[in-house]
């Protein structure tokens, strides 16, 4: 279990949240919700260890640890995997090469040979519906919005996360890819007894990975916690009722 | 091999004789030292005379000063001539620790480390080397050793030799024609295409490698060949200055492609002039990869003469902590429909320098002759710099110059992204570099590419902070 106790969050010293509170249980959905610039992605990547994003206050507690100092990449060898609301091009850094280094990093003893990995690979893109041609490209270079998304969720799929943050991961999909793409996340969060973090504006994603707990933010604080029941009511009345 | 009957011998020059075992020609340079040296190789005064010429040019010129810092070159330190088989200069403790370390890492064997530390003059190789001699002799080839081709083939060397990079070209090349020794000499008949690449092996037996390497290149009509210089292991050399002419004869429908690897260490000056000549429709391709010396200045030349020549430059160097390396190309065109693309790509890491100059002119009368330069930097700290120096002069209308560059650093979100995914700031930020030069490294064979990038992860180690 993450437990996020107490957290305030300064960019550049200028605070942006304030006394954040929740938890993230196996096994379970938990829905971040609130308007554009409340800090949704401030939580995303203050969970996934950015640098920039200062923890002045609280604890990031794993286990029984406080993880808030541990660096990016020794948190996603914890099990914490950010799929990125703007996902960044690499140059030059080919696509395949890229998921079979972070297979072999998260499968270290596996005996699963290349071969192997790419006939898995050419499965489960042609699910997602990604053209076979982009994973001889380079990382996101030049990629549509909805391709960053999938490929997002190819290394994810890559990876054995057990802590999935999806930073509006439907922004960009058209309305068959979100379904595809949402079940084959809840297929793998089942697999795994992953917890998954949700980030969204729009409720349809929702519908596909029904929510235990739905957190709205406001102006860098929860203004509302409830269960999935909350997300009606957003609906039908907006996040300012 | 007799490695210490000689090393008692007091190191003199001057004597009338030049059969009498010298070996070695005194420190520092004059005129004398110049005729020795042609004595010594047996030469036609027709080379002799040359190499007079070519020193009188050497000392009428200053030091060129607008490029890198290059007081350091003291030219009475240097030895100009000792004999090939004789280059055992030092034994295997000399040479530095983080050179050894290297060659382990990149698991070279044994007797190939001998022989890239400067202990060893030869590697041996014969097999590979015989049958493929053998098959390239059948094919009417030439390749030998530029001192043997003067002797068996003088009409012909002397045909090309010298006659794109005169002797009174740059101070460099003056010196470099007035006491070379050793480099290639490569003939390819008509219509003939060297499958495999001509490289580093034949150059490791033939004793190619010298300080002051002469290299010459021609490709008759419709030919092809592929030359590799160099190798992507550091070379250590106790040698302080490597100053090589390399002169390239493209032929109508002719195609070379020369690829270096060029990782000396880092107390050698390199100071190169390599030029082309292309007729029609010829392609003349330079792939150059710079890892190593102090400082490096190199610009590919290719002089388009012939319509629809074109040429192709492209670089690669990685200038870490005291190393400068200004690297470049020139292109010039003379005729119609010619084309040239130049792409250089520099990283500059732990307070390294690196500059791009080069120089695109077209003549007027060149019509629809199109050029494309492209310049990206890629600049991981700080301490570190990058420069772009670029001349584009265009006399003809219908012609056209186009010129990018981009100056970039390791963008925060980028190595956030891939740590993201599990991989250390050393990892991401080679995958980043690895990535920023992997539309050069694709031109180079397989063994050459995996090398390279291992020795620029290697480079990297322990860079950031
Ligand atoms: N790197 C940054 N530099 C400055 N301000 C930032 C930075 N990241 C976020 N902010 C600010 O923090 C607030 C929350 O942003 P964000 O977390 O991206 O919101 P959301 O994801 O909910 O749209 C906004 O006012 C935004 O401008
Ligand atoms: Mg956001």
């Amino acid at each position: 279990m993450i437990q996020f106790k107490n957290i305030s969050v300064s960019v550049d010293k200028k605070p942006i949240l304030k006394n954040i509170t929740f938890d993230l249980k196996p096994g379970q959905i938990t829905a971040l919700m609130g308007p554009n610039g409340s800090g949704k992605s401030t939580v995303a990547l203050t969970l996934a260890g950015h640098p920039n994003y200062q923890i002045t206050s609280g604890q990031i507690i794993f286990g029984k640890i406080d993880i808030s100092q541990l660096s990016p990449d020794e948190r996603a060898n914890l099990g914490f995997f950010l799929a990125s609301q703007s996902p960044v091009a690499i140059p030059g850094l080919n696509v395949k090469t890229f998921l079979w280094q972070i297979f072999k990093k998260f499968h270290p003893d596996q005996k699963t040979s290349l071969s192997e990995f790419r006939s898995w690979l050419a499965f489960e893109s042609d699910t997602l519906g990604i053209k076979s041609e982009l994973l001889d490209r380079s990382l996101n270079d030049g990629f549509s919005g909805g391709e960053r998304k999938k490929m997002e969720v190819l290394q994810m799929l890559v990876s054995n996360p057990k802590y999935l943050i999806l930073d509006e991961i439907d922004s960009g999909l058209d309305i068959d890819a979100l379904k595809i793409i949402s079940l084959r996340i809840q297929k793998l969060a089942q697999d795994l007894n992953s917890a998954i973090l949700i980030i969204t504006h729009a409720p349809k994603i929702l519908e596909y990975l029904k929510p235990n707990q739905v957190l709205v933010l406001d102006k860098g604080q929860i203004k509302k916690s409830g269960d999935a029941s909350l997300v009606q009511k957003i609906i039908d009345s907006g996040f300012n009722s | 091999m007799p490695t210490t009957s000689y090393k008692k011998l007091p190191y003199e020059y001057g004597f009338s004789d030049p059969e009498i075992s010298v070996f070695k020609t005194k420190q520092g340079i004059n005129q004398d030292v110049v005729k020795t040296i042609s004595l010594l190789k047996h030469e036609d005064d027709k080379m002799y005379n040359f190499r007079l010429r070519a020193f009188q040019y050497f000392t009428d010129q200053p030091m060129p000063t607008w490029g890198p810092d290059l007081s350091d070159i003291n030219f009475d330190d240097i030895y100009y001539y000792l004999k090939p088989t004789d280059k055992e200069g030092h034994s295997w403790d000399e040479v530095p620790s983080e050179i050894k370390n290297t060659y382990d890492k990149l698991g070279i064997p044994e007797a190939e480390k001998q022989y890239l530390g400067g202990v060893k003059a030869q590697y041996e190789s014969e097999v590979i080397y015989g049958s493929l001699m053998k098959k390239l002799a059948d094919q009417g080839v030439i390749f030998c050793g530029m001192d043997e081709a003067l002797k068996k083939y003088p009409k012909l060397v002397w045909q090309y030799f010298g006659k794109i990079v005169p002797p009174d070209d740059n101070k460099f090349a003056s010196l470099n024609s007035a006491v070379w020794s050793g480099g290639s000499f490569i003939y390819i008949p008509k219509n003939v295409h060297v499958e495999l690449p001509l490289q580093t092996y034949f150059r490791i037996n033939s004793q190619k490698m010298g300080q002051f390497e002469r290299t010459l290149i021609i490709a008759d009509e419709g030919s092809f060949v592929h030359y590799i210089e160099g190798c992507t292991a550091p070379i250590y050399s106790t040698d302080s200055l490597h100053a090589a002419v390399v002169e390239v004869f493209v032929k109508t429908n002719a195609r070379v492609r020369y690829t270096t690897i060029q990782n000396w260490s880092t107390n050698v000056y390199n100071l190169v002039t390599k030029r082309a000549q292309v007729e029609a429709n010829g392609v003349m391709e330079w792939v150059d990869g710079n890892l190593g010396s102090k400082v490096t200045m190199k610009y590919p030349s290719n002089i388009l003469v012939g319509e629809n020549a074109h040429a192709e430059v492209l670089s690669i160097a990685v200038a870490s902590g005291i190393q400068h390396l200004d690297a470049g190309a020139k292109a010039i065109h003379l005729a119609p429909n010619t084309t040239s693309r130049i792409v250089s790509k520099s990283i500059s890491l732990n307070g390294g320098r690196s500059s791009y100059r080069g120089t695109v002119y077209i003549s007027q009368g060149a019509t629809n002759a199109r050029s494309k330069v492209v310049c990206d930097a890629l600049i991981l700290d700080k301490l570190s710099r990058s420069d772009t120096y670029p001349i584009n002069k265009n006399s003809e209308p219908s012609a056209f110059i186009e010129h990018e560059a981009t100056v970039s650093k390791i963008g925060e979100d980028q190595l956030f992204y891939l740590m993201s995914r599990g991989f250390s700031v050393n990892e991401a930020e080679a995958m980043i570099v690895n990535g920023f030069v992997e539309p050069i490294v694709k031109q180079l064979p397989m063994e050459y590419s995996l090398e390279l990038n291992r020795l620029i992860n290697l480079q990297m180690e322990g860079s950031v902070a």
